[in-house]
Protein backbone atom coordinates (compact mmCIF):
# COMPACT_ATOMS: atom_id res chain seq x y z
CA UNK A 1 0.00 0.00 0.00
CA UNK A 2 2.50 2.06 0.18
CA UNK A 3 3.08 3.34 -3.83
CA UNK A 4 -0.58 4.68 -5.50
CA UNK A 5 0.37 3.30 -8.82
CA UNK A 6 3.14 0.50 -10.20
CA UNK A 7 3.98 -1.14 -13.19
CA UNK A 8 5.92 -4.02 -13.61
CA UNK A 9 6.60 -5.51 -17.03
CA UNK A 10 3.77 -4.22 -18.36
CA UNK A 11 3.22 -4.16 -22.16
CA UNK A 12 0.41 -2.87 -24.39
CA UNK A 13 -0.47 -4.27 -28.11
CA UNK A 14 -2.58 -3.23 -30.37
CA UNK A 15 -2.87 -6.37 -32.50
CA UNK A 16 0.52 -7.83 -34.07
CA UNK A 17 1.55 -4.40 -34.99
CA UNK A 18 1.39 -1.61 -32.60
CA UNK A 19 3.53 -1.80 -29.46
CA UNK A 20 1.52 1.19 -27.24
CA UNK A 21 3.61 0.48 -24.23
CA UNK A 22 6.95 -1.96 -24.18
CA UNK A 23 7.39 -3.75 -21.23
CA UNK A 24 7.42 -0.67 -18.52
CA UNK A 25 8.74 -0.52 -14.82
CA UNK A 26 7.04 2.62 -12.91
CA UNK A 27 6.03 3.24 -9.41
CA UNK A 28 4.47 6.92 -8.44
CA UNK A 29 4.40 7.72 -4.02
CA UNK A 30 1.28 9.17 -2.72
CA UNK A 31 1.30 12.73 -2.02
CA UNK A 32 3.02 13.55 -4.87
CA UNK A 33 2.21 15.87 -8.40
CA UNK A 34 3.35 14.05 -11.73
CA UNK A 35 3.66 14.79 -15.42
CA UNK A 36 3.61 12.31 -17.64
CA UNK A 37 5.27 13.45 -20.51
CA UNK A 38 6.16 12.64 -24.25
CA UNK A 39 4.90 13.15 -27.53
CA UNK A 40 2.03 12.25 -29.33
CA UNK A 41 1.36 8.17 -29.41
CA UNK A 42 4.34 7.87 -26.94
CA UNK A 43 1.80 5.66 -24.89
CA UNK A 44 0.34 8.06 -22.38
CA UNK A 45 -3.46 7.55 -22.75
CA UNK A 46 -2.84 3.91 -23.17
CA UNK A 47 -1.01 4.04 -19.69
CA UNK A 48 -4.30 5.92 -18.29
CA UNK A 49 -6.41 3.88 -19.64
CA UNK A 50 -4.88 0.80 -18.00
CA UNK A 51 -4.81 2.45 -14.99
CA UNK A 52 -8.69 3.08 -15.10
CA UNK A 53 -9.12 -0.69 -16.08
CA UNK A 54 -10.62 0.44 -19.48
CA UNK A 55 -7.67 -1.78 -21.08
CA UNK A 56 -5.98 -4.55 -20.20
CA UNK A 57 -2.41 -5.53 -20.07
CA UNK A 58 -1.07 -7.76 -22.97
CA UNK A 59 1.75 -8.91 -20.58
CA UNK A 60 2.80 -8.01 -17.10
CA UNK A 61 1.15 -6.23 -14.31
CA UNK A 62 -0.54 -2.88 -13.22
CA UNK A 63 -2.22 -2.18 -9.40
CA UNK A 64 -3.54 0.69 -7.75
CA UNK A 65 -2.69 1.30 -4.29
CA UNK A 66 -1.99 -2.45 -4.35
CA UNK A 67 -5.09 -3.71 -6.09
CA UNK A 68 -5.95 -5.16 -9.95
CA UNK A 69 -7.68 -2.10 -11.81
CA UNK A 70 -11.62 -2.81 -10.77
CA UNK A 71 -14.47 -1.59 -8.46
CA UNK A 72 -12.34 -0.85 -5.72
CA UNK A 73 -10.12 1.27 -7.77
CA UNK A 74 -12.59 3.24 -8.84
CA UNK A 75 -13.91 4.40 -6.07
CA UNK A 76 -10.21 5.95 -5.24
CA UNK A 77 -9.61 6.99 -8.76
CA UNK A 78 -10.72 9.82 -10.49
CA UNK A 79 -10.11 10.02 -14.07
CA UNK A 80 -10.49 12.86 -16.30
CA UNK A 81 -10.57 11.26 -20.48
CA UNK A 82 -8.96 12.92 -23.05
CA UNK A 83 -12.23 12.87 -24.87
CA UNK A 84 -15.76 14.07 -23.96
CA UNK A 85 -17.41 12.09 -22.44
CA UNK A 86 -20.73 13.67 -20.34
CA UNK A 87 -24.03 13.65 -22.21
CA UNK A 88 -24.31 16.56 -23.23
CA UNK A 89 -28.17 17.69 -23.38
CA UNK A 90 -27.42 17.62 -19.39
CA UNK A 91 -27.24 21.06 -17.44
CA UNK A 92 -24.12 21.57 -15.62
CA UNK A 93 -25.99 21.50 -12.24
CA UNK A 94 -27.74 18.30 -13.41
CA UNK A 95 -24.03 17.09 -14.24
CA UNK A 96 -22.90 18.01 -10.19
CA UNK A 97 -26.18 16.39 -8.86
CA UNK A 98 -25.26 13.37 -10.60
CA UNK A 99 -21.75 13.59 -9.63
CA UNK A 100 -23.70 13.95 -5.62
CA UNK A 101 -25.83 10.92 -6.39
CA UNK A 102 -23.28 8.54 -7.49
CA UNK A 103 -20.46 9.01 -5.81
CA UNK A 104 -21.65 10.14 -2.50
CA UNK A 105 -20.92 13.17 -0.45
CA UNK A 106 -17.28 12.50 1.13
CA UNK A 107 -17.43 11.53 4.77
CA UNK A 108 -15.40 11.95 7.63
CA UNK A 109 -14.32 8.41 7.95
CA UNK A 110 -13.82 7.86 4.49
CA UNK A 111 -12.44 11.35 3.25
CA UNK A 112 -11.08 9.98 0.32
CA UNK A 113 -14.22 8.58 -1.64
CA UNK A 114 -17.11 10.59 -3.03
CA UNK A 115 -18.06 13.99 -4.57
CA UNK A 116 -17.99 17.01 -2.93
CA UNK A 117 -20.61 19.45 -4.95
CA UNK A 118 -19.70 22.48 -3.00
CA UNK A 119 -16.42 22.64 -4.34
CA UNK A 120 -17.79 21.90 -7.73
CA UNK A 121 -19.96 24.64 -7.70
CA UNK A 122 -17.68 27.47 -5.85
CA UNK A 123 -15.60 25.98 -9.13
CA UNK A 124 -17.68 26.92 -11.49
CA UNK A 125 -18.90 30.18 -10.14
CA UNK A 126 -15.21 31.22 -10.26
CA UNK A 127 -15.01 30.20 -13.85
CA UNK A 128 -18.30 31.66 -14.78
CA UNK A 129 -19.80 28.73 -15.54
CA UNK A 130 -23.68 29.26 -15.70
CA UNK A 131 -24.74 26.32 -14.07
CA UNK A 132 -28.05 25.95 -15.69
CA UNK A 133 -26.35 25.98 -19.13
CA UNK A 134 -26.75 22.84 -21.09
CA UNK A 135 -23.17 21.08 -21.49
CA UNK A 136 -23.51 20.99 -25.72
CA UNK A 137 -24.33 24.93 -25.67
CA UNK A 138 -21.02 26.08 -24.04
CA UNK A 139 -17.80 26.50 -26.26
CA UNK A 140 -15.15 23.74 -26.03
CA UNK A 141 -12.66 25.15 -23.41
CA UNK A 142 -15.71 25.61 -21.21
CA UNK A 143 -17.05 22.24 -21.80
CA UNK A 144 -13.01 21.25 -20.81
CA UNK A 145 -13.62 22.92 -17.64
CA UNK A 146 -16.64 21.34 -16.33
CA UNK A 147 -15.13 18.24 -16.70
CA UNK A 148 -11.88 18.96 -15.42
CA UNK A 149 -13.89 20.94 -12.13
CA UNK A 150 -16.07 17.22 -11.94
CA UNK A 151 -12.66 15.66 -11.63
CA UNK A 152 -11.20 17.72 -9.16
CA UNK A 153 -14.28 17.83 -7.00
CA UNK A 154 -14.33 13.83 -6.12
CA UNK A 155 -12.00 12.81 -3.22
CA UNK A 156 -9.54 10.67 -4.14
CA UNK A 157 -6.39 9.17 -3.73
CA UNK A 158 -5.35 9.08 -7.27
CA UNK A 159 -6.07 11.85 -9.81
CA UNK A 160 -5.48 11.03 -13.65
CA UNK A 161 -5.97 13.95 -15.73
CA UNK A 162 -4.98 13.07 -19.42
CA UNK A 163 -4.94 16.47 -21.17
CA UNK A 164 -6.42 18.39 -18.62
CA UNK A 165 -5.84 22.01 -19.86
CA UNK A 166 -5.02 22.09 -23.51
CA UNK A 167 -8.13 23.40 -24.72
CA UNK A 168 -8.15 26.10 -21.48
CA UNK A 169 -7.37 29.95 -21.41
CA UNK A 170 -4.14 31.19 -19.98
CA UNK A 171 -6.15 32.72 -17.29
CA UNK A 172 -8.34 29.77 -16.67
CA UNK A 173 -5.51 27.18 -16.83
CA UNK A 174 -4.01 29.32 -13.99
CA UNK A 175 -6.75 28.89 -11.82
CA UNK A 176 -7.21 25.31 -12.42
CA UNK A 177 -2.95 24.83 -11.90
CA UNK A 178 -3.93 26.79 -8.42
CA UNK A 179 -6.84 24.58 -7.44
CA UNK A 180 -4.69 21.68 -7.83
CA UNK A 181 -2.24 22.79 -5.60
CA UNK A 182 -4.62 24.29 -3.15
CA UNK A 183 -6.09 20.85 -2.96
CA UNK A 184 -2.78 19.27 -2.20
CA UNK A 185 -2.97 16.06 0.21
CA UNK A 186 -0.24 13.56 1.13
CA UNK A 187 -1.98 11.08 0.53
CA UNK A 188 -3.11 11.59 -3.13
CA UNK A 189 -1.69 12.00 -6.17
CA UNK A 190 -2.05 13.99 -9.36
CA UNK A 191 -0.73 12.67 -12.54
CA UNK A 192 -1.44 15.08 -15.71
CA UNK A 193 -0.22 14.14 -19.00
CA UNK A 194 0.02 16.91 -20.98
CA UNK A 195 1.87 18.83 -23.94
CA UNK A 196 2.22 22.49 -22.03
CA UNK A 197 5.03 21.62 -20.07
CA UNK A 198 5.93 24.97 -19.64
CA UNK A 199 3.02 26.05 -17.94
CA UNK A 200 2.80 22.80 -15.25
CA UNK A 201 6.17 22.33 -14.81
CA UNK A 202 6.51 24.70 -11.60
CA UNK A 203 3.17 22.59 -10.18
CA UNK A 204 5.31 19.08 -10.68
CA UNK A 205 7.38 17.43 -8.00
CA UNK A 206 8.64 14.89 -10.71
CA UNK A 207 8.23 14.43 -14.76
CA UNK A 208 7.54 10.99 -16.31
CA UNK A 209 9.02 10.78 -19.83
CA UNK A 210 7.67 8.41 -22.33
CA UNK A 211 9.27 7.65 -25.68
CA UNK A 212 8.00 4.59 -27.77
CA UNK A 213 6.11 3.31 -25.05
CA UNK A 214 9.04 2.87 -22.74
CA UNK A 215 10.23 5.16 -20.05
CA UNK A 216 12.97 7.44 -21.32
CA UNK A 217 13.31 9.07 -17.56
CA UNK A 218 11.15 9.19 -14.25
CA UNK A 219 12.86 11.83 -12.45
CA UNK A 220 12.48 15.24 -9.63
CA UNK A 221 11.59 18.14 -11.51
CA UNK A 222 14.62 20.41 -9.77
CA UNK A 223 16.59 17.17 -10.26
CA UNK A 224 16.48 17.89 -14.26
CA UNK A 225 16.79 21.60 -13.63
CA UNK A 226 19.93 21.04 -11.61
CA UNK A 227 21.70 18.56 -13.67
CA UNK A 228 20.81 19.55 -17.20
CA UNK A 229 20.65 23.28 -16.46
CA UNK A 230 17.58 23.64 -18.66
CA UNK A 231 13.79 23.51 -17.86
CA UNK A 232 11.89 20.46 -18.27
CA UNK A 233 10.48 22.24 -21.39
CA UNK A 234 13.89 22.56 -22.73
CA UNK A 235 14.96 18.98 -21.77
CA UNK A 236 11.97 17.86 -23.67
CA UNK A 237 12.59 19.80 -27.07
CA UNK A 238 16.13 18.49 -27.11
CA UNK A 239 14.47 14.84 -26.07
CA UNK A 240 12.15 15.03 -28.51
CA UNK A 241 14.14 16.69 -31.35
CA UNK A 242 12.39 16.24 -34.42
CA UNK B 1 -0.87 33.78 -10.15
CA UNK B 2 2.34 32.46 -10.35
CA UNK B 3 5.56 34.01 -10.33
CA UNK B 4 8.32 33.33 -12.72
CA UNK B 5 11.11 31.44 -12.42
CA UNK B 6 14.61 31.35 -14.17
CA UNK B 7 14.13 28.06 -16.23
CA UNK B 8 17.81 26.76 -15.73
CA UNK B 9 17.80 26.47 -11.92
CA UNK B 10 15.89 24.78 -9.62
CA UNK B 11 12.66 26.00 -8.55
CA UNK B 12 13.37 25.35 -4.67
CA UNK B 13 16.50 27.42 -4.90
CA UNK B 14 14.33 30.27 -6.47
CA UNK B 15 12.09 30.31 -4.13
CA UNK B 16 14.66 30.50 -0.82
CA UNK B 17 16.37 33.42 -2.85
CA UNK B 18 12.84 35.08 -2.58
CA UNK B 19 11.92 33.91 0.61
CA UNK B 20 15.13 35.09 1.86
CA UNK B 21 14.78 39.00 0.47
CA UNK B 22 11.27 38.80 2.15
CA UNK B 23 12.79 38.15 5.39
CA UNK B 24 15.93 40.50 5.22
CA UNK B 25 13.56 43.35 4.08
CA UNK B 26 11.11 43.18 6.84
CA UNK B 27 8.77 42.31 4.16
CA UNK B 28 8.32 39.12 6.23
CA UNK B 29 9.16 40.83 10.09
CA UNK B 30 11.12 39.25 12.71
CA UNK B 31 9.08 36.69 14.63
CA UNK B 32 6.51 36.92 12.40
CA UNK B 33 4.14 34.11 11.39
CA UNK B 34 4.29 32.70 8.11
CA UNK B 35 1.40 31.38 5.87
CA UNK B 36 0.91 27.52 5.44
CA UNK B 37 3.14 26.08 2.92
CA UNK B 38 0.08 24.87 0.92
CA UNK B 39 -0.99 29.00 0.98
CA UNK B 40 2.93 30.16 -0.02
CA UNK B 41 2.86 27.59 -2.37
CA UNK B 42 -0.58 28.23 -3.95
CA UNK B 43 0.32 32.48 -3.87
CA UNK B 44 3.79 31.61 -5.64
CA UNK B 45 1.87 28.83 -8.43
CA UNK B 46 4.16 26.10 -7.10
CA UNK B 47 4.65 22.23 -6.20
CA UNK B 48 3.98 22.37 -2.50
CA UNK B 49 6.47 19.73 -1.17
CA UNK B 50 9.16 22.18 -3.66
CA UNK B 51 7.87 24.96 -1.29
CA UNK B 52 8.07 22.81 1.92
CA UNK B 53 11.57 22.12 0.57
CA UNK B 54 12.68 25.61 0.37
CA UNK B 55 11.31 26.43 3.50
CA UNK B 56 13.17 23.38 5.49
CA UNK B 57 16.61 25.12 3.66
CA UNK B 58 15.91 28.46 5.29
CA UNK B 59 14.65 26.42 8.53
CA UNK B 60 18.68 24.88 8.04
CA UNK B 61 20.00 28.67 7.98
CA UNK B 62 18.39 29.28 11.00
CA UNK B 63 16.05 31.81 9.48
CA UNK B 64 12.81 30.17 9.81
CA UNK B 65 11.69 27.89 13.38
CA UNK B 66 9.11 25.35 13.09
CA UNK B 67 6.61 25.43 15.78
CA UNK B 68 4.49 22.12 16.70
CA UNK B 69 1.69 23.05 16.36
CA UNK B 70 1.69 26.99 15.33
CA UNK B 71 3.28 26.54 12.21
CA UNK B 72 6.55 28.31 11.09
CA UNK B 73 8.16 32.00 12.02
CA UNK B 74 10.80 33.86 11.10
CA UNK B 75 13.73 33.96 13.65
CA UNK B 76 13.94 36.74 16.01
CA UNK B 77 17.66 36.62 15.68
CA UNK B 78 17.75 40.33 13.98
CA UNK B 79 21.23 40.26 14.52
CA UNK B 80 21.66 37.26 12.27
CA UNK B 81 19.36 38.39 9.86
CA UNK B 82 21.36 41.51 10.07
CA UNK B 83 24.37 40.04 8.98
CA UNK B 84 22.74 38.24 6.07
CA UNK B 85 21.63 41.65 4.97
CA UNK B 86 25.44 42.79 4.99
CA UNK B 87 26.12 39.74 3.46
CA UNK B 88 23.58 40.12 0.68
CA UNK B 89 24.42 43.28 0.05
CA UNK B 90 28.49 43.29 -0.27
CA UNK B 91 27.79 40.15 -2.21
CA UNK B 92 25.60 42.42 -4.88
CA UNK B 93 28.25 45.70 -3.92
CA UNK B 94 31.09 42.60 -5.75
CA UNK B 95 28.67 42.05 -8.86
CA UNK B 96 27.68 45.32 -9.45
CA UNK B 97 31.60 46.63 -9.04
CA UNK B 98 32.60 43.49 -11.58
CA UNK B 99 30.26 44.31 -14.33
CA UNK B 100 31.69 48.30 -13.97
CA UNK B 101 35.03 46.77 -14.53
CA UNK B 102 33.96 44.35 -17.42
CA UNK B 103 33.12 48.14 -19.36
CA UNK B 104 35.97 49.50 -18.21
CA UNK B 105 35.52 51.64 -15.27
CA UNK B 106 37.99 51.52 -12.40
CA UNK B 107 37.15 51.55 -8.84
CA UNK B 108 37.76 55.15 -8.70
CA UNK B 109 35.64 56.00 -11.80
CA UNK B 110 32.64 53.91 -10.27
CA UNK B 111 32.41 55.47 -7.36
CA UNK B 112 32.82 58.61 -8.71
CA UNK B 113 29.64 57.62 -10.74
CA UNK B 114 28.03 57.05 -7.35
CA UNK B 115 28.49 59.66 -5.69
CA UNK B 116 27.45 62.18 -8.45
CA UNK B 117 24.49 59.16 -8.62
CA UNK B 118 21.99 61.42 -5.92
CA UNK B 119 22.63 64.98 -7.78
CA UNK B 120 21.89 63.79 -11.48
CA UNK B 121 20.51 60.42 -11.60
CA UNK B 122 18.19 60.90 -8.30
CA UNK B 123 16.88 64.52 -10.20
CA UNK B 124 15.89 63.00 -13.09
CA UNK B 125 14.17 59.54 -11.94
CA UNK B 126 11.87 62.53 -9.63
Amino acid sequence: MSKVLTCEHLSKTYGKEKTALDNIDLSLDFGRIVGLLGPNGSGKTTLIKLANGLLQPSAGVLKIAGMTPGPETKEIVSYLPDADWLPDWMRVEELVNMFRDFYGTPSEAKAYIGFDAAKANEMLARLNIDPKARLKTLSKGNKEKVQLVLAMSRAAKLYLLDEPIGGVDPAARDYILNTIISNYSKDATVVISTHLIEDIEPVLDEAVFLKDGKIFAHRAVDDIRETEGMSVDAYFREVFKC
Amino acid sequence: MSEQFDASRPIYAQLVERLKAKILAGTYPPGGHLDSVRDLAAAAGVNPNTMQRALAQLEAEGLVRTERTNGRFVTEDTELIEQLRAEAARNMAAEFLEKMRSIGYTPQQTTELLERWNETEGEQHE
